[in-house]
This record gives C-alpha cells, sequence and structure tokens, in this order.
C-alpha cells in the first residue's frame, strides 16, 4: 500500500517537472513584455523594474532561478498587483475556492448517490423516471445557465437567498448547487448504473438469505462495489468543480482563487496566470491519486502494484 | 407437529406476456432432523418454491400464496422485519454459485459475523470467535488467518464451505440447500455433500436438499419430491422411488442415471460420486423434447407433450395427486399406472 | 464487403429511427443548422445595430426576444451567435479528430514501446485541467476566434485516441490487414486507408458527442470574456452580459440560456442514439 502510494507520488514528478517547465517558457516567451501596456514609463525605470523581476538575465539562469524558487514552493511575485506575490494571493484565496467547492462536492455527492440509489431501487418506476429526467437536464445545463437562473428564482423572484456575496451561510447555497449540480446529475447516472449492476449479483440476495435488514444489505453490502464508478468519476469531478469555480465565483461575486484567475487572465498578469494554473495542476494531480487510493481501498482486488 | 408444514403454495409472476405459475400448488412438510430433497429440471420451481418462503423472490412481480408454518407461524403472512429475524437464524440457505455468493468487496470474516451481530447481538469478539471455530468446523485450515481475507484468495470449495459456515453459524432449524454442489469439481461435490450431512446429523437441523441430479438426492434424503412445471409430480422414500417410479417423469429421470442403482444405501453413495455431472449430461437427451414455457401450459398434464406413455385423458384434465396402491405416504399425480 | 457495409449502416438508421429522443435530437439540431445557416435572410436587424434610444426592453412585436442595454435585438444576436457557436462546435471538433484518430491509429498499428509512451502521455494528459489551457493560449495568442477552435479542438482529442486505438488494435489482427501488409502497402496507407474507414462508427459517435463539449467550454471561455469579443455574439457571450442585467432585464438571460440548455441536450441525446444504433455493444441499458 505504502509502495502503491510512493510510485503514484514519483510518477507525478516528471509530469510536475514538464508543467513547470512550459510555465516557465511560456511566461517568458509571451508576446510583449508584461509591462509593455504600462505605457510611457522611462527607459531607467523599466531597467528598475526589469532588473527586479530578473528580466535581464540570460534565459538559462532565469530558468534555473525559476525552478529553484518553485522548489521552495515560490511562484513568485504578480506583475499587476504590485508588492503581492503569487503565494500571497494563492493564500488568500484558495481557502474561499476550496471552501466552495467542499460544498459542491459534498452537495454533489449527496444528492447525487441519494438519487442514484433511490433510482437504482425502483427501476423503471415513476421515482426511477423522475430522478433520471432530472439527472439528464442537470447533465445538459451548465453552471452559467443555471446560476442566474437560481438567483433569478431564488433571489430576486421570492427573496429567499442573497443574489450575491460570500458572508454568512446562506451565501454558500446557491453557489453551491450551481456549482454542484452537474456533478450531482452525472454521480446519480452512474450510481444507478453500478448500483443496478450489483444489485443483481448473487451475493446480495446472500446477504438478503442472511437476515440482514435491507439498511445494511445496501449500504454494506451494495455500496461498496456499486460506488465504484462513482469513485473513479470523483477525479474528473474534483477538476470540473475547479474549473466551474471560475464561472460561479464570477456569478455570485466570491473572493475565490477562481475570481483572480480570470482577472489575471483578462490583464494578462503573466506570473500570476502561470503560477494559479501550475498550483491547480498540482493540486488536480494529488487530487487523482487520492481517488486512486480511495478505489484500491474499496476493492480488494486491485493489486497495489 | 411438522417442523415446517408447506399448504398450497403458489408463486405466479405477473408478466406482460401472462401469468408464470412458477409454483402452483405445493404442498409438503418437514420434521426436526429431516432431510427432504426436491428433484426437477431447471425451470420446475423447485428453488422458487424454497426461497419464496423467506420473502427471498421478489415481490411484485411475484405473488405469493398459500401457508407455510414454521412451528406454527405463517411464514408468508409476516410482514418483512420479522420474516428478517428468520432469515438466516430459523432458516438458512446455501445457494448453487459459490463464486458470486460471497462479496467480494468484504471479507470472509465480516460476512461470517454479521450473521452473528445481526441475529444474536452479541460481542464482536465472541462473533469473531464462534465464526472461527464454525470455519475450522467446516474443514478450512488456519481459520484465523482465513477470516481476514477475501473471497477471491478462496478456490470454489472453499467458498461452498464458507458458505455452509455462514449458514449455519446461527445455528438454524432448517437449512435449504439450493443446488449446492452443481458449480462444484466432482471430487469436490462429494466432499461438500459429506459435509452437509455430518453437520445435519451433529447439529439435528432438518435439511432441504435441492438438485437436478437423482443422484445426489437420492443418497442424502429420508423423503423426495420430484417437481415438473411448478407443481410436485411425485413423493416419496428414495428406495422406494428407484425399486418403481410411478410417475413418467420420475422413471424418465431414472432411466437418465447412468447406472441404475437397486437401492442400496452403500451402492448409492458410491454411485452419487459420479452421478451428478454425468447424469446431468446425459439427461437432457433422455428425456424427448423440453419444459413447458410456464407461461404457456398445455391443457392436462404439463407433462403429456413429452410422455411416452400419454393417453388421450391427459391432454384434457389435469390428474389430481393419488396415493400409490401399494405404499401408504407415497403419492403421485398420472392418470396412468405404468 | 459493401453490401454488408450498406446493410450494416441501413441497419442503425432503422435502430436510430426507433429511437424517440434521438429523432428529437436530430431534429432540433437540423433546424438549428438551418436557421444558422440562413441567419443572414432570417434575422430581422443587424447584428450590432443599436438603438440607444430604445434601450433594453422586453420582449415585444418589433423584438421578440427583447434588446439589450444597447438596444440591439436579441433574436437577430442569438441567431448570429448560433452561427459562431455551431461553427466553433463543429470545426473545434474536426481539429479534434484529426489529432486524436492520427494519434490513436499511429498508437494502436504501431504497438509496443511506442504504444505504452503514447497512451502514458495520454493518462498523464487527463489528469490535466485543460480548460486552463485553452484560457492560457487565449491571453497569450489573442482572444480570436480561430485560435479558439483550435486551442479548443487541441484539448478534446484524448478520449478520441483511446478509442481508435482501441479498434485498431482489434482490428490489425484481422486477415485484411495481414493481406494488406502482405502486398507491401505502406504503413501510413494501412493505417489511413484500410483501418481508419473500419473504425467510422465510433468516431463519429465519439464526435457527435465532442460537439456539445466543445460548444459547452465556448461558452464557458466566452462568458468568463477570454473568447468571441464584442461586437460579434455567441451564446455564451450573451449569457455573460445577461448576468449583469439580471435583475431588470432577466430575457436576457433566459432566452440563451434555454436555447443553449436545448441545443445540448439534443446533441447529447443524439449522440446517444448514435451509440446505441452504430454500436449496439455500448448499449447503456
Amino acid at each position: 500500500m505504502l509502495k502503491f502510494v510512493l510510485k503514484r507520488l514519483i510518477g507525478a514528478i516528471p509530469v510536475l517537472w514538464i508543467i513547470a517547465t512550459l510555465t516557465f517558457f511560456m511566461i517568458r516567451l509571451a508576446p510583449g513584455g508584461p509591462f509593455d501596456q504600462d505605457k510611457n514609463l522611462p527607459p531607467d525605470i523599466m531597467k528598475n523594474i526589469e532588473a527586479k523581476y530578473h528580466l535581464d538575465e540570460p534565459l538559462p539562469q532565469q530558468y534555473t532561478r525559476y525552478m529553484k524558487s518553485l522548489l521552495r514552493l515560490d511562484l513568485g511575485p504578480s506583475f499587476k498587483y504590485a508588492n503581492r506575490t503569487v503565494n500571497d494571493i494563492i493564500a488568500a484565496a484558495f481557502p474561499v475556492s476550496a471552501e466552495l467547492a467542499l460544498w459542491a462536492l459534498m452537495f454533489a455527492l449527496l444528492v447525487g448517490v441519494g438519487a442514484g440509489t433511490v433510482a437504482s431501487l425502483h427501476p423503471g418506476t415513476w421515482k426511477d423516471h423522475s430522478a433520471m429526467g432530472l439527472a439528464m437536464a442537470g447533465v445538459c445545463t451548465p453552471n452559467f445557465v443555471l446560476g442566474p437562473v437560481l438567483v433569478l428564482v431564488f433571489s430576486l423572484w421570492l427573496g429567499w437567498l442573497p443574489v450575491a456575496g460570500w458572508y454568512g451561510a446562506a451565501d454558500r447555497i446557491l453557489p453551491a448547487i450551481t456549482l454542484g449540480a452537474i456533478y450531482a446529475a452525472y454521480v446519480a447516472r452512474l450510481t444507478r448504473g453500478g448500483m443496478l449492476e450489483i444489485l443483481r449479483q448473487d451475493f446480495i440476495r446472500t446477504a438478503r438469505a442472511k437476515g440482514l435488514p435491507e439498511s445494511q444489505v445496501i449500504i454494506r453490502h451494495a455500496f461498496r462495489g456499486g460506488l465504484l464508478p462513482t469513485v473513479t468519476f470523483l477525479g474528473p469531478a474534483i477538476a470540473g468543480i475547479v474549473t466551474g469555480s471560475l464561472v460561479v465565483e464570477l456569478i455570485f461575486d466570491i473572493p475565490g482563487l477562481g475570481r483572480f484567475f480570470v482577472q489575471s487572465a483578462l490583464n494578462r498578469d503573466y506570473t500570476m496566470v502561470m503560477g494559479t494554473a501550475l498550483f491547480y495542476a498540482v493540486l488536480i494531480i494529488f487530487m487523482n491519486i487520492l481517488v486512486d487510493i480511495a478505489y484500491a481501498c474499496l476493492d480488494p482486488r486491485v493489486r497495489y502494484d | 407437529m411438522a417442523l415446517l408444514e408447506v399448504e398450497d403454495l403458489k408463486v405466479h409472476f405477473h408478466t406482460r406476456h401472462g401469468v408464470v405459475k412458477a409454483v402452483d400448488g405445493v404442498s409438503f412438510s418437514l420434521n426436526q432432523g429431516d432431510v427432504l430433497g426436491i428433484v426437477g429440471e431447471s425451470g420446475s420451481g423447485k428453488s422458487v418454491a424454497c426461497l419464496s418462503l423467506l420473502g427471498l423472490v421478489p415481490s411484485p412481480p411475484a405473488r405469493v400464496a398459500g401457508r407455510a408454518l414454521l412451528n406454527g407461524q405463517d411464514l408468508l403472512g409476516l410482514d418483512g422485519d420479522r420474516l428478517r429475524q428468520i432469515r438466516g437464524r430459523k432458516i438458512s440457505v446455501i445457494f448453487q454459485e459459490p463464486m458470486t455468493s460471497l462479496n467480494p468487496y468484504l471479507k470472509i470474516g465480516a460476512q461470517l459475523m454479521e450473521v452473528l451481530t445481526t441475529h444474536e447481538r452479541i460481542p464482536a469478539a465472541d462473533a469473531r470467535s464462534r465464526s472461527e471455530a464454525m470455519l475450522g468446523r467446516v474443514g478450512i485450515p488456519d481459520p484465523g488467518i482465513r477470516m481476514d481475507q477475501y473471497p477471491h484468495q478462496f478456490s470454489g470449495g472453499m467458498r461452498q464451505r464458507v458458505m455452509i459456515a455462514m449458514a449455519l453459524l446461527a445455528k438454524p432449524d432448517v437449512l435449504v440447500a439450493d443446488e449446492p454442489t452443481t458449480a462444484l469439481d466432482v471430487t469436490i461435490q462429494a466432499q461438500i455433500l459429506e459435509l452437509i450431512r455430518d453437520l445435519q446429523r451433529e447439529l439435528g437441523m432438518a435439511v432441504i436438499l435441492i438438485s437436478h441430479a437423482m443422484g445426489v438426492v437420492a443418497e442424502m434424503s429420508a423423503q423426495i419430491l420430484v417437481m415438473y412445471a411448478g407443481r410436485i409430480v411425485e413423493r416419496g422414500a428414495p428406495a422406494d422411488l428407484f425399486r418403481k417410479p410411478l410417475h413418467p417423469y420420475t422413471r424418465a429421470l431414472m432411466d437418465s442415471m447412468p447406472a441404475p442403482t437397486d437401492g442400496g444405501s452403500a451402492a448409492e453413495r458410491q454411485g452419487c460420486r459420479e452421478r451428478p455431472v454425468a447424469g446431468r449430461r446425459k439427461r437432457l437427451a433422455a428425456i424427448p423434447g423440453t419444459p413447458p414455457d410456464p407461461a404457456n401450459l398445455p391443457a392436462g398434464c404439463p407433462f403429456a407433450p413429452r410422455c411416452p406413455y400419454v393417453l388421450d385423458i391427459c391432454r384434457k384434465t389435469d390428474p389430481e395427486e393419488r396415493p400409490a396402491p401399494e405404499n401408504s405416504g407415497r403419492t403421485f399425480r398420472c392418470h396412468v399406472d405404468i | 464487403m459493401i453490401e454488408r457495409g450498406e446493410s450494416l449502416w441501413m441497419d442503425a438508421r432503422r435502430r436510430l429511427f426507433q429511437n424517440r429522443a434521438a429523432v428529437f435530437g436530430l431534429a432540433v439540431v437540423c433546424v438549428l443548422v438551418a436557421l444558422a445557416i440562413f441567419t443572414p435572410y432570417l434575422a430581422p436587424y443587424d447584428y450590432d445595430r443599436q438603438d440607444l434610444a430604445l434601450g433594453a426592453a422586453a420582449p415585444s412585436a418589433a423584438h421578440p426576444f427583447g434588446t439589450d442595454s444597447l438596444g440591439r435585438d436579441l433574436l437577430t444576436r442569438m441567431l448570429y451567435g448560433s452561427r459562431i457557436s455551431l461553427l466553433v462546435g463543429f470545426l473545434a471538433t474536426l481539429v479534434s479528430m484529426g489529432i486524436g484518430v492520427t494519434y490513436g491509429a499511429v498508437s494502436g498499428y504501431l504497438g509496443g514501446r511506442t504504444d505504452g509512451i503514447l497512451m502514458r502521455t495520454v493518462d498523464i494528459l487527463y489528469a490535466l485541467p485543460f480548460i486552463f489551457f485553452v484560457i492560457i493560449l487565449m491571453v497569450y495568442f489573442g482572444r480570436s476566434l480561430v485560435n479558439l477552435f483550435i486551442a479548443l479542438g487541441c484539448i478534446q482529442w484524448l478520449t478520441m485516441a483511446r478509442i481508435v486505438r482501441g479498434q485498431v488494435i482489434s482490428l490489425k489482427q484481422k486477415e485484411f490487414v495481414e493481406a494488406a501488409v502482405a502486398m507491401g502497402v505502406s504503413t501510413p496507407s494501412i493505417v489511413f486507408r484500410h483501418l481508419v474507414p473500419n473504425v467510422l462508427g465510433p468516431i463519429i459517435v465519439y464526435a457527435t458527442l465532442t460537439v456539445p463539449t466543445v460548444m459547452l467550454e465556448e461558452a464557458f471561455i466566452s462568458f468568463l470574456g477570454l473568447g468571441v469579443q464584442p461586437p460579434m455574439s455567441s451564446w455564451g457571450l450573451l449569457m455573460s452580459d445577461g448576468v449583469k442585467h439580471l435583475e431588470l432585464e432577466p430575457w436576457l438571460i433566459l432566452f440563451p440560456g434555454f436555447f443553449l440548455s436545448l441545443t445540448l441536450f439534443s446533441l447529447n441525446f443524439l449522440g446517444d442514439g448514435l451509440r446505441d444504433a452504430l454500436d449496439p455493444r455500448y448499449r447503456s441499458d
């Protein structure tokens, strides 16, 4: 088990190196310097700025410097937010995004697994059809359509929930649903499929024949195998939730990393864009490793090599 | 009073293509410590009959009617919760497929222990030691280590032993063994049957042994029910059945066995080791035709289209169950005296 | 060979037309494509014609879907937007098909170490959040339409490559390939003239399912302001405009949102239907 984890971690190193190298060259080879848009800067000030960001050094030297700083987990200064490093910004904004993502994931899993399980226990009934119809609608409704519609209905028309912001508990509800809905839909479909497959297995009949209560049959015996497809989907789902947070943070005016990323992209703040993308890539790679480990724990037939 | 008294059991599936009468008016009784054999082709309703007693036949689409008294208590009238307390504790089941009947995602020990923790509310440590002891009793070496392994680490025969251990943990009054040896190698089959017989004597429980192979059933049972198309066509002691089958279907089953036995119990036991597999292979060829479509039974006797002794009356009227002329306790369901 | 091929396609068509959801999807897609093609004749106004005096107006007879804050007709802008959205959807899918089919076919046909390295690369790329890559490309190379569909095409080829590779591996053992090898046909010719045409079914199915994915991504990027730029319009761009005026002009978000969802819905139904029709093995139930 430990070997399996180590192997996955070591396997991630070359990937990280490639991403970091690409990151560096994209920052340095960007058409036009990062400060070209700040017109009318006197040449000596320009020189000072370049020296400050080491842009006057030869490329190989810059590369080693960047790599060394990455090893220290230092993503460098932001080109646009004066006196703030990318690390500062991530440290300030990421917890907000992480909280949002967590709520969204919880919503997706609770609703998705719940609806999928109910549908699989009553296949072909109205419960199944309505759950799966909703899931199909969910899969085809992008978060930037769902979000505004939810705001329109629950905030503007009914007045139940706040329109935007990130202060109290009520502010979490609509963003989490908006971000999680599509994954709830996917999870529901996967759960239904997985559970239907498992529920017709002989060992479920054995469990019933033992006299286990139906809840035990489902939780102890069916979920283990029935939720494996859902667990496999968690990797893409986490990546998708991270991506989706760009839009959701914009719609609901949430001070998370996604909003900073989009703002930096619009501002051409190269270090910020690349640093954040690198951070997201690392995050998602590690999440995928975690998901693989969870999968291996659930299915004893998976060998660790 | 009998331990289990089944009266006029009917299991009908209401499907789009009509009503499938999987079990149609089956009655039998089982005394404490008895072994009852049920024989018939696949689809004859023998498994459905037994599983329906425990509520293990999905309903709907199935509709179960009749009475099934276990110690005087009607199982068919019980609600889900009460019936659950019967399953695994009063009546246990061993299934045909040991390879798929154990949960691949749970350790063997956990699957054994949950029988005890569900039915007896005993501490986990006690459940573990009893499970381990039972694993040892069914002939699994190193039970302490085996408890923490997963089903894929066991062979087919070993898994069937685990199934037996699981079924017997709560010391049930009745064990339903549904084709317990069909999926196993010939050599293992004999071992498993022997194990079931030994444990049956040791624990004094009643066993319902279901098989399509006459040899398997004949060796162990005090009484045999022959089922065809959802009803019992003949019942009697194995020795009587072998000496003189009264129903043409029973005779066909006998004829399809490799070496006819004359009823000696030692000879039976010997024969049994080869018979199940060989008998299965030849039987299909030996009985002409196929079992009738249960959704569309012919008028009259359902065996008539395949029966070598068929009379005109057979195609018109379904025969009633009647006692055998010479022997009290034997019955059969045929117009013809063969 | 030809006869068998024909009956195979006819069989697939029969199955497709028996699937009501797929037929519905196909009908909606056909109508949308027709509307997009004939937009210049159908649109009631010019897509950038402003009517500042009118401003944002609710749906009326003159403007069935209402107007935006600059007084531009929403129906017109949606019609023109559908051209961009569908164009990006189809072109980016073509780009992704080109890359994915080539990559998968080469990997599957060559096999061995090459296959191992190529597929390991795909595994690694799978783990990365590619929409970030698209955003970065748009930041660096400018927010133009061409860049957008190339960038989107570049990230959607992974699954296509896997599917084609699997099919090619199972096909390359077949006699007709061995015969071609024996006759001395060159490797590229074997791959593209003998193998690829035989995996057309799965390619079509997956391409149909790629179109809605790409359209969704285009809308996503444009919603963020990094894709299609005004005064051009795409559904994503209209949505982002609508969000800003959610409270007072909800029609600006409801119409584009509804039609975007409807399109995605239809394309997914059609893709599922095609999958069931062309490859019964993948049947979902």
